[in-house]
């Protein structure tokens, strides 16, 4: 793969602290032409490098009793596919949210979302657990989440500084 | 500055040293007043960063502490601290000094600042000082008995010095130059080019320099140039720096002087019967920030890069000419094409559009008809604020 552009990796940096900033502003801040600012947030879409504009939820804050699980998978290697395959077959079902190859102890790192603690039991037996390939499962149920993607959910203290300095 | 310092009951000031009575209250304590009495308003009256300590500062002192580093540390610093501040200065501005006998821990660069001027200056002896600057040095100079004599600097040389700027003011009695580049509040700074006309007339005359370089980590497109690195100025400089704005540890108070051995050790005597030393839980943080914090100090100039971009471009859309500000965090806007004074407009900005900015005559001769601006502040927020100050430009325009 190609090295980015310092440009690009300066909008990519500003992109994944607030999605929301415009085409305009990005110029400005990087300190680019707007052309060429739009040029490469487009190009970081077409080359899905850009996957998606998310929006990180706090969701302990709407009250809902989801629950998420990280899940220790054991898998046996395919011959020619390696883990990719299994991998896939795990990834595509809608309730993983993520799947990391990972060293280490186990292979898998699964994480899992359902609406109440059976769904994920029945996710983990009836569909995760009977995969040929899968040898054993260790499920972790998350309780508190404090960070995610870099943001820190306690709600952000006020500036402290005083309001002029010299 | 806090919000909460007494005026002296009015019979009791009789009693007062009146060097210290008679220093008069900043123009910026007085919008200080002003704004703490406003409502909702965006601030670009901070001089100091946005960020927190990085955690792995914050951290190392907080170790340092569960382990009982409580003690008093020697007068000048830890040899640690000051072993890697000369690496620092070696490594990044081809400075060198010894770690033994030339540098000096200080509580803040301000202390630093003090203690050079109490060392050097005689009753009647002459300061020069480039104006606009940051407000602290003109009093210290009044308390130390020296007499300030200012040196205008301005929009059209980027508020550069001038070399025959700084001759007109030169008589027999002139003994010290103070100079801070990057400057606040102009965001002035210095090149090599720059400085050289400025060392000759330093040699020329037999001055002494004391070099404030606190903002010497954030210069955008160029590499800051130390005083004291200038050929044959290291002697006859006193480098003062400081971890406050490179670092975001403006509250701890750790600063630094650099010097010649025989300068360091006068200065050092004022420091260890007045402070001692500086606060050990900070020289911890303050060796953590030098070895460790580079990639955070990086991360940090990135930032305040983008949002001067931010600000310049946005000052200038709204009609007000502003120079290009090459250091420190703050724009410095000329804003006589609206016809007010500085605080005119500075006072109308915070009632009218809830914006609070320094009035820019707070910092002497040349600072009359700017703003300062910093913009150590998120992007949302100072996005809003030249949202305001838009609105308020064309308003007065209007008339």
């Amino acid at each position: 793969m190609n090295e980015l552009s310092p440009l690009k990796l300066k909008l990519l940096d500003l992109l994944r602290e607030d999605a929301r900033r415009n085409p305009e502003l990005l110029a400005t801040l990087v300190g680019s032409s707007l052309e060429e600012t739009k040029q490469a947030i487009a190009e970081l879409e077409a080359d899905n490098i850009i996957v998606k504009y998310a929006t990180v939820v706090n969701v302990r804050k709407l009250g809902d009793e989801k629950v998420t699980a990280i899940i220790e998978v054991q898998i046996s290697p395919q011959r020619g596919r390696g883990f990719d395959a299994i991998a896939e077959r795990v990834y595509l079902f809608p309730q993983v949210k993520s799947v990391y190859l990972m060293s280490g102890g186990y292979d898998l790192l699964v994480e899992v979302e359902g609406r109440n603690l059976q769904e994920v039991a029945s996710f983990v037996s009836d569909k995760l657990s009977p995969l040929d390939s899968v040898l054993s499962t260790k499920t972790h149920f998350i309780l508190k989440k404090y960070k995610q993607d870099g943001v820190i959910f306690e709600d952000p203290e006020d500036d402290r500084r005083l309001l002029i300095t010299p | 500055m806090s919000g909460n310092v007494e005026q002296p009951h009015s019979s009791m000031s009789s009693y007062l040293a009146p060097l210290v009575r008679d220093i008069q209250p900043s123009g910026i304590r007085k919008f200080f007043d002003l704004v703490s009495a406003s409502k909702d308003i965006i601030t670009l009256g901070v001089g100091e960063p946005d960020f927190i300590t990085p955690w792995h500062i914050r951290e190392a002192c907080v170790y340092s502490l569960e382990r009982g580093y409580t003690s008093y540390t020697s007068n000048a610093g830890t040899p640690e601290l000051r072993e890697a501040i000369t690496n620092y200065l070696d490594q990044s501005y081809q400075l060198k000094y010894n770690a033994n006998d030339e540098v000096l821990v200080t509580v803040g660069a301000s202390e630093a600042i003090d203690l050079a001027l109490r060392a050097l200056i005689v009753p009647g002896d002459e300061v020069l000082l480039p104006v606009p600057c940051y407000i602290s040095y003109n009093p210290i100079i009044d308390i130390s008995g020296g007499k300030t004599v200012e040196v205008a600097t301005y929009a059209k040389h980027d508020f550069k010095i001038q070399a025959e700027h700084l001759l007109e003011q030169i008589t027999p009695k002139s003994k010290v130059l103070i100079l801070n580049y990057p400057n606040n509040p102009t965001g002035g700074v210095m090149s090599y080019e720059d400085w050289l006309p400025i060392v000759k007339v330093v040699e020329d005359n037999d001055l002494i320099v004391i070099s404030d370089e606190i903002y010497s980590e954030l210069t955008y497109g160029s590499h800051h140039v130390s005083f004291a690195s200038m050929p044959g100025m290291k002697d006859r400089t006193l480098l003062i720096n400081g971890f406050s704005k490179a670092f975001a540890m403006t509250g701890w108070r750790m600063g630094y002087v650099c010097g010649h051995s025989d300068l360091i050790y006068a200065m050092l005597k004022i420091h260890q019967y007045t402070v001692m030393c500086a606060p050990v839980m900070g020289q911890v943080a303050a060796l953590e920030a030098l070895t460790n914090g580079m990639d955070d100090k990086d991360h940090m100039v990135e930032s305040y890069n983008q949002r001067r971009r931010l600000v310049v471009q946005g000052l200038r859309d709204v009609g007000l000419e502003c120079h290009e500000p090459k250091g420190a965090f703050y724009a410095f806007p000329n804003i006589q094409s609206t016809g007010l004074t500085s605080e005119e407009f500075a006072g109308r900005l915070l009632t009218e559009a809830k914006v609070a900015a320094v009035p820019g005559n707070v910092f002497g001769l040349g600072g009359e008809g700017f703003l300062r601006c910093s913009y150590a502040t998120g992007v949302s927020k100072l996005d809003e604020a030249l949202h305001r100050i838009g609105e308020f430009v064309h308003k007065v325009k209007q008339g």
